[in-house]
């Protein structure tokens, strides 16, 4: 019995000594040397793959860092400076700090069917519907509501509104990688700071017709009438293409143009709702259209100072 | 006004659908049920009706309480799945109980597993039989014997008293002199599982496919062929030993295996040239089998194994390119 | 290989072709044809004939543009095309029927043609032609044959394998022998030996007209083809006439061959020798539930609204659709204020009942779209590469090959929006191509 349970354990044992050698001989032979500090930085980085760096992944961004031995022009949209900074540790450089930006949706319409011009039965996406036609609303330039963006999205920021069957990014969760900007065949995201408190003024619309023409489309169209180019004091707005654009490196968030816009296309969100500038001077525009686009306008706004 | 309508080309669209394409397939199964019903006695009609009750209430439990998806009973795949789960086994009363065990795992494992119909890599009706072969051998080969005429057995089920043996278990154990004859095979007058009995019953029904353009020629042809010629070449070698041809393709599950389960679209390949190959597989698997293997019947696990390398298939057999 | 049959419901082959009257304002798109849009050469203000030219070709892939009416310029500015998108456009307010002098305008026909293929190629351009098929490919690029090549055949494509469309077939009834005159015009432009008409045994009226008019003339042959959707894609209509067949990626001309439509051989007619240009279109107005269907001559510019209000009133109240085109690969348009451009071949009435998808189901790899695909590529593999964003493994599987016909989608159990995924992906494959490049 004993002699048994020897050759047992000697066989075994055997075996066991002859595949360990052949691991590690075949472990040597394809032994891929690599810098360790890849392995730390992939630890540290978020991990999503979103893209928002402009790398195939956070693996290959953490390679691009050690290769580069540096952090001149990478950055990690996603993880922040806090990321920025744990890399920069691993890496011995400093880091830049960036302002953190988060997505906006510059559309004014509402895809719950009361603008439609025509009706959408195909692909959903909004790359392909784009490709056959101006939309369901008549507008070439907005939001198809297909939801691309929404698709695109890895970190459940960005959804479409049911009631609207618009794109709505949630700030708290938005970390300004891009991949939904990139995802829209329009344009319509972009990617602005996010601004003190989250206060942010922009103009709510991308189309570049002729006042007139952009009128007849939507009623929330940006007419390029200039005036809100006139009253900033800070020159941060500017009227290209029939189409004006709040530069958000230099706007300081006064709203003056807000109050001045004749068919409020600027929209300025997460600010007090008692201040009076705004309120009246947008109200009687606000009016004409449909409640539903108003509505979610207003909400986030008190929702999100509550917060604050 | 109404709003018009916009997509993409083309705006028109066949009146094909999968829906249809399942009815047409039971109504093609109609007469092999009325052959088994004649020769076979209700027990035939009631396993057919347990296994096709069973399986649409597996895939209506399954995808209202597991996947939490809408129904798809309606599209009648698990009424062909039923069907031809009972075509595959005996008509008799044990069959009762065991075909609904069947029903679940064809539908439950074979299908919904995978993520409902046009996802499951294996005929989900073969998986129950399989799975039912295996598991009661002895049941699922305890053959009842045909009725002496066509209406003699049409009365009360019987007791199983009286067992026939199939052609094939015949040769496997009395070897080629005491099978039976051609045209009783070809009626059905024959021992076997409920379906499989008339190769007549199954040419009506695999005709009717054929004009509707559910099925096309090239997997029962290749299958049939390869059947065919295969075990032809070893009869020729030695007569005694081995079943002439005729007879080969005759009896067993063949004709119904050629003709509805390897021609099932979602487990056979996409092009023509894949169907031809993937029936000549079918048709030297299943001789080899019977020839060589345990089981005196191999249809089943040639169509299952056969199954398993359609995707190498479809990679491999490309249609012809118009523009080089 | 591959095709399908659908149905062909040509139920307006017997609407004689009418002139279809004049409105009081017509809206001329400055993008008429494939490639950049045409730069207009009038003012506000400006009064214009019929036939005269409003806007040039300056790019080398465009096409003139002249006035099909005559009356005023009101404005030039952009204007929405049927799908929506604003494109440039001269707007002009119609005064009275005034044409160019230059223009031929008495029945006679005129048979004979002194030009040289040059001068033949260079009045095409000067008259805007384009190819009226579909694709309104700028006519003088295609018959401007290109250093080292060499056309053989000419092929005439009468086939008009889509179904409802009946322009090509009563142009070949009331038109045969200008049709004629315009394949031996073109044979001289391109000096090749024969010219082959391709006409779907279908249509055995056009057939024995065009047999008897072509037995007149020299080289040219009226070849009756097999009835089969899409026999009239030029690939295919190439292969069944010459049995070549053209290369992935490669042009018909690499083949030796030049297709033209049958009725861009009578705008050629109309054009050489009668000096008209090309500001008229044979439009079908066709659909199963409207009260009447029609066959209208159209100038160009004149809305799709104001064609539906004269030929048929009001759109029924069940319509789903408003196709420009045949339904397999023609489009949907929503904005009838839209205005008609050279090539629209019909206003086509589909009804919500067949014009609204069924709901997509699993592909239950039945492969009817494999054997649907006349180019015999995998359409359902496509599908899943395309939602998988793998473009790359798209593009070696010869996705660039489609020729976007339909015959997946249409044969499509499931009602996978098959075609919708190939085009998508076709886009980003190209989009990536030129990404590469770069």
């Amino acid at each position: 019995m004993t002699k048994l349970i020897l050759l047992a354990v000697l066989v075994l044992g055997v075996i066991g000594a002859i595949f360990a050698v052949v691991l590690y001989i075949v472990a040597q032979k394809f032994k891929v040397d690599e810098d360790p500090k890849i392995d730390e930085i992939a630890e540290v980085l978020p991990g999503a793959n979103c893209g928002g760096c402009g790398k195939a992944g956070c693996r290959a961004m953490a390679e691009a860092f050690v290769k580069q031995g540096n952090m001149d022009g990478l950055r990690c949209p996603a993880g922040c400076d806090a990321v920025a900074q744990k890399v920069a540790e691993i890496l011995g450089c400093t880091a830049e700090a960036a302002e953190p930006q988060v997505a906006v949706v510059r559309c004014g319409t509402c895809h719950n069917g009361s603008l439609n011009k025509s009706q959408y039965d195909g692909l959903q996406d909004c790359a392909f519907a784009s490709s056959l036609y101006a939309g369901a609303n008549g507008c070439a330039f907005g939001c198809l509501g297909l939801g691309n963006c929404a698709k695109a999205c890895q970190f459940e920021a960005l959804h479409m509104d049911p009631e609207t069957g618009m794109p709505t990014v949630d700030e708290d969760k938005c970390i300004g990688c891009g991949a939904c900007a990139k995802a829209c065949p329009r344009g319509v995201i972009e990617l602005r700071n996010k601004g003190k408190n989250n206060r942010r003024v922009y103009v709510n619309c991308v189309n570049t017709e002729k006042g007139a023409n952009a009128r007849k489309t939507c009623d929330n169209a940006c007419i390029g009438c200039g005036k809100c180019e006139k009253v900033c004091p800070f020159g941060a707005v500017h009227v290209e293409n029939n189409l004006a654009y709040i530069d958000y490196n230099l706007c300081k968030a006064c709203r003056k143009c807000v109050a001045e816009c004749p068919v409020g296309a600027i929209k300025a969100v997460n600010f007090p709702p008692k201040k009076e500038v705004a309120a009246p001077a947008a109200e009687p525009v606000a009016a004409p259209a449909p409640e539903s686009v108003a509505a979610p306008v207003a909400e986030p706004v008190k929702s999100e100072t509550t917060q604050n | 006004m109404k709003l018009l309508n916009v997509s993409g080309s083309p705006h028109v669209h066949s009146d094909e659908s999968t829906k249809k394409i399942m009815w047409r397939v039971n109504i093609a199964l109609i007469p092999m049920l009325l052959v088994a019903i004649a020769f076979f006695g209700l027990n035939a009609l009631l396993v057919s009706l347990v296994s096709v009750a069973c399986c649409v209430l597996f895939q209506w439990l399954i995808e209202k309480f597991i996947l939490k998806v809408p129904s798809t009973i309606c599209d009648g795949s698990a009424v062909v799945t039923g069907l031809l789960l009972a075509f595959n086994v005996p008509a008799t009363r044990e069959m009762f109980w065991i075909v609904a065990i069947g029903a679940l795992v064809a539908i439950g494992i074979g299908k919904m597993s995978f993520g409902g119909l046009g996802k499951n890599p294996f005929n989900p009706a073969l998986v129950g039989r399989v799975f039912l072969l295996i598991s009661f051998p002895v049941q699922m080969t305890t053959w009842p014997k045909p009725g002496e005429n066509l209406f003699s057995m049409v009365s009360v089920p019987t007791t199983d008293a009286t067992t026939g043996a199939t052609p094939l278990g015949i040769l496997k154990e009395n070897g080629t002199d005491a099978l039976p004859q051609v045209w009783d095979m070809l009626l059905g007058h024959i021992g076997g599982s409920l379906g499989e009995v008339s190769a007549i019953a199954i040419l009506i029904g695999a005709i009717y496919l054929l004009c509707k353009k559910v099925i096309s020629w090239h997997i029962p042809v290749a299958f049939i062929g390869t059947a065919f010629v295969f075990s032809g070449i070893l009869w020729l070698i030695d007569p005694t030993a081995y079943m002439n041809p005729v007879y080969s393709i005759l009896s067993g599950g063949l004709m119904l295996g050629a003709c509805f389960m390897a021609t099932d679209m979602v487990t056979s390949p996409m092009a023509k040239s894949g169907q031809l190959l993937f029936g000549f597989g079918c048709g030297l698997l299943t001789i080899i089998i019977r020839t060589w293997g345990a089981y005196p019947e191999g249809v089943s696990f040639a169509i299952l194994l056969m199954n398993a390398v359609t995707p190498l298939i479809n990679r491999w057999c490309k249609p012809a390119r118009f523009a080089k | 290989m591959g095709g399908v049959h659908p149905e062909e419901n040509k139920i307006s082959t017997q609407a004689v072709i009418e002139p279809f009257p004049v409105p009081e304002k017509v809206v001329v798109l400055m993008n008429q044809h494939l490639g950049a849009p045409a730069t207009p050469i009038v003012n506000k203000g400006d009064k214009v004939k019929v036939g005269q030219l409003i806007a040039e070709a300056k790019a080398f892939m465009c096409a003139n543009i002249h006035s099909p009416v005559s009356g005023t310029v009101s404005k030039i500015d952009v204007c929405k095309d049927p799908f929506g998108v604003s494109k440039p456009a001269i707007y002009i307010d119609v005064e009275g029927d005034e044409w160019m002098e230059t223009i031929d305008r008495t029945p006679d026909i005129k048979r004979e043609c002194t030009l040289t293929p040059q001068e033949i190629v260079a009045k095409l351009k000067d008259m805007g032609i384009v190819g009226l098929g579909g694709a309104t490919f700028p006519a003088h690029i295609k018959y401007n044959v290109p250093e080292g090549k060499k056309a053989e055949y000419l092929i005439i494509n009468a086939v008009e394998c889509e179904p409802y469309l009946t322009s090509d077939h009563r142009v070949m009834m009331e038109h045969a022998e200008e049709i004629c005159i315009g394949v031996s015009i073109l044979r001289k432009a391109l000096g090749v030996p024969n010219a082959y008409i391709g006409i779907e045994n279908n249509k055995p009226e056009p057939i024995a007209v065009m047999k008897a008019m072509a037995s007149k003339f020299e080289g040219i042959i009226v070849e009756p083809l097999k009835v089969r959707y899409p026999q009239g894609a030029e690939k295919q209509l190439i292969n069944a006439i010459t049995g070549r067949r053209v290369p992935s990626g490669k042009l018909p001309i690499d083949v030796g061959c030049v297709v033209s439509n049958v009725g861009t051989t009578f705008a050629v007619y109309e054009a050489i020798q009668k000096n008209k240009p090309l500001i008229e279109n044979i439009l079908t107005v066709t659909g199963k539930k409207i009260p009447s269907q029609h066959n209208y001559q159209v100038r160009i510019g004149i809305s799709y609204g104001d064609i539906i209000k004269h030929s048929i009133g009001e759109l029924p109240a069940t319509t789903g659709k408003v196709i420009s085109g045949g339904p397999m690969m023609g489009k949907a348009i929503y904005n009838l204020d839209g205005p008609t451009v050279k090539g629209a071949a019909s206003v086509l009435v589909i009804d919500e009942s067949e014009a609204i998808r069924d709901k997509e189901s699993n592909c239950i790899r039945c492969g009817k779209c494999v054997s649907a695909c006349p180019m015999g590529l995998e359409p359902y593999y496509f599908s899943g590469l395309v939602r998988n964003e793998r473009f790359a493994e798209a593009k070696d599987r010869n996705i660039l090959d489609c020729i976007e016909c339909g015959c997946c989608f249409f044969s499509c159990p499931a009602n996978k929006p098959l075609l919708d995924e190939i085009r998508m992906g076709k886009n980003k494959v190209r989009a990536m191509m030129a990404a590469q490049k770069k």
